[in-house]
């Protein structure tokens, strides 16, 4: 995989709307092939007009907004930031947006209503609409998702009673809490449980829970323990309930979490919408990015209309100095981080995570897959035109801070699945 | 008469201040600002929130006042509409014993499913949200109404029926004239225990959708671990129920009559 490919999918719906255009709505375009070949049109076309140059991405400002007010859905985790406080803190407004922010209750809901179309774009996990794209746990319906939210920002949390842990060996007979199945932290808390040769489908219980409703079944005993968002690492130790066991960039340093997504018939029907939508949340995360910002965001993000959460433990986990629950405080400023750029190969990472613990059964061209779903491409388009440096290739090879095999290559993915003792093909 | 009601009247609320004394005395022994709260704190949030119940702060942000209206707001179509359905469905099973005989497996097969399970279904077929809490309150209400308004009808005096029959009132008139009012104090029986079990299944229904009402009012007050909110909605939830009642309560007596 290198930079030179690009996302087909906006190329594409551009060439279309250059196309539109040029000839004068459908019919004229019809006429024009039909007379002269598609191949010709297209090169007449491009001789014409750089098609390159007019991926509607590339654009300095996005054309009419064919559609102003949006719904967008979010989770009440910290890993929603940018989504969030573009609302509160105008970056929506800023590209001619009028955005409502809805919370959803969790993610098996966050998938329905974006759907059903009751939301136009969504905060997904980033494996979500990698499995709803391919109709695993799910109708099948294709996705989108142009940015990656946060990386890093989640942590195994153990209830209290369970202090003297050191190893994840001792974690067997454990009910573990994650937000949901097809979720980075299902994949990772699998991936650390079983480099410690305890198996994540017999020797434990993984339950999907809610975030929000984490807390609470930890202070009551119904979890041991949970690989989950923050607030609710950081809030099992705020409520003096549990201590924060490890946090996930010990896992894999640069992980993706949380992502931005929309059903692909919002880019195609609304290129310019969601263009501008993209720029919003691009702008958002760029503003989270810096640490100087990072009290101010979670200031905006507290109250009752977004995260519903004491400011104090906010702030804690998005400047990084926070209690650990076992009597230090710690300071760890890249405890969460927010980098849009969505590799194609933390798709294909997910995708193998997928395989290996039996959640796709059949086979799947990892790279196809992931150049669809994964706008790459387009993703740093967008964050030129806005000024931000993007990295040049779609894929790179990832390094894990733990582990046998420690660095993933995407162009073998097989090969990286097969030296996984524990696994269930 | 009346002093035998001052004396249960003065004994409940004995029972009632015995009860908060106890419960604030039981909290008082915490460490401040941790575990349960107490009754005095639960008042304090209640004093803040009735302050100001109809403010709107956004999708995610709004007054008890406005949870509450968009609770009673989605009981009142699904239980009207289950409630119409219901009396249909009932009058015909009771008048054909045989119609009775064919549907009551169903019937006895459908009644006892919680009705939030149906809610991934009504999900996933009316793709939208707020539509299903509605169907969801409708599947809650439907059964009791339709149980008792067949009970009621199937049990109508045989005399009532004679006498309409010998008088050759049209069907029409004989259901508004004989069958509806014979059978209705046990359709308002039915009416009753409807609503209320809708609206036991509404807070449920709506911790699950999100968006407004009392139970997501309680679902998100529940992630911030914030019980003083969640324990004055209990009792805002209470409260309603027993309102509800009261008003078919009062129904039933007025439409209550002696042969």
């Amino acid at each position: 995989m290198n930079g030179s490919e690009t996302d087909t999918l906006l190329a594409e719906a551009a060439e279309r709307a250059v196309e539109l255009a040029v000839l004068g709505g459908r019919q004229g375009r019809r006429a024009f092939i039909e007379r002269v070949g598609a191949a010709t049109a297209g090169a007449v076309l491009a001789s014409v007009f750089p098609m390159g140059a007019a991926r509607v991405l590339a654009q300095d400002k996005p054309g009419p907004l064919e559609k102003r007010d949006l719904k967008i859905g979010f989770i009440p985790i910290t890993c929603a930031t940018p989504i969030i406080m573009a609302e509160p803190m105008g970056f929506y407004k800023k590209h001619g947006l009028n955005v409502q922010v809805l919370k959803a209750s969790s993610w098996a809901m966050i998938r329905d209503i974006s759907i059903n179309g009751e939301t136009d774009a969504t905060h997904m996990l980033s494996p979500m609409p990698l499995a709803i794209s391919l109709g695993v746990g799910s109708q099948s319906v294709p996705y989108v998702m142009p940015a990656v939210e946060n990386i890093n920002g989640q942590a195994i949390t153990l209830h209290a009673k369970h202090k003297g842990v050191k190893t994840a060996a001792e974690m067997k007979g454990f009910k573990f809490g994650v937000p949901f199945d097809y979720s980075m932290h299902n994949f990772l808390l699998r991936y650390v449980l079983a480099e410690d040769g305890v198996d994540p489908d017999r020797d434990v219980q993984i339950r999907a829970v809610p975030p929000p409703e984490m807390v609470a079944n930890l202070r009551a005993g119904n979890l041991d323990g949970y690989l989950a968002p923050d607030p609710f690492n950081q809030r099992a130790v705020f409520e003096e309930v549990g201590f924060i066991y490890m946090l996930s960039k010990d896992i894999w340093p640069g992980h993706p979490c949380c992502a931005f997504a929309a059903k692909r018939e919002f880019v195609e029907k609304m290129p310019n919408t969601f263009k501008a939508t993209l720029f919003a949340i691009l702008d958002a995360t760029q503003y989270a990015r810096d640490r100087a910002h990072r009290k101010e965001i979670a200031a905006a993000l507290a109250p009752r209309n977004f995260l519903n959460q004491p400011v104090e433990v906010l702030e804690q986990v998005l400047t990084g100095v926070f209690p650990d629950g076992l009597g230090n405080t710690r300071n760890v400023p890249d405890r969460i981080d927010f980098d849009p750029f969505p590799y194609h190969s933390m798709a294909v990472w997910i995708l193998t995570q997928m395989k290996r613990w039996g959640y796709l059964k059949a086979d799947v061209n990892y790279r196809k897959v992931a150049e669809e779903v994964f706008l790459a491409a387009g993703c740093r388009e967008a964050m030129r035109t806005l000024g931000q440096k993007a990295p040049e290739g779609n894929a790179v090879k990832h390094t894990f801070a733990l582990g046998k095999t420690r660095v993933f290559d995407p162009d073998k993915p097989e090969d990286y699945m097969k030296s996984f003792a524990i696994r269930r093909v | 008469m009346q002093r035998d009601r001052l004396r249960v009247i003065g004994f409940s609320a004995l029972l009632g201040l015995a009860f908060l004394f106890l419960w604030q005395a039981l909290t008082s022994v915490q460490p401040a600002g941790r575990g349960v709260p107490g009754p005095l704190a639960v008042g304090a949030t209640a004093v803040q929130m009735l302050a100001h119940p109809f403010y709107n702060n956004g999708p995610n942000d709004k007054g008890i006042g406005l949870q509450l209206a968009a609770s009673l707001g989605r009981l009142g179509v699904g239980w009207v509409v289950a409630s119409v359905v219901a009396i249909m469905g009932g009058v015909a099973l009771g008048l054909s014993p045989t119609l009775y005989r064919a549907v009551n497996p169903y019937v006895q097969v459908l009644k006892p499913i919680s009705p939030l399970a149906w809610m991934p279904l009504f999900l996933y077929t009316i793709k939208d949200s707020s539509q299903s809490a509605i169907l969801v309150i409708f599947m809650s209400s439907l059964w009791p109404t339709l149980a008792n308004t067949a009970f009621g009808v199937a049990t109508i005096k045989r005399d009532y029926l004679n006498v309409a029959a010998i008088l050759q009132l049209s069907w029409w008139r004989r259901l508004v004239t004989v069958i509806l009012p014979a059978a209705a104090p046990a359709i308002v029986a039915g009416l009753r225990i409807s609503i209320g079990s809708a609206w036991v299944a509404i807070v449920a229904a709506e911790m699950l959708i999100g968006g407004t009402g009392i139970g997501y009012f309680v679902w998100n007050e529940w992630n911030n671990l914030a019980l003083t909110s969640v324990i004055f909605a209990i009792l805002a939830i209470g409260l309603i129920g027993v309102l509800l009642d009261a008003v078919l309560g009062r129904l039933s007596r007025r439409l209550a009559y002696t042969e």
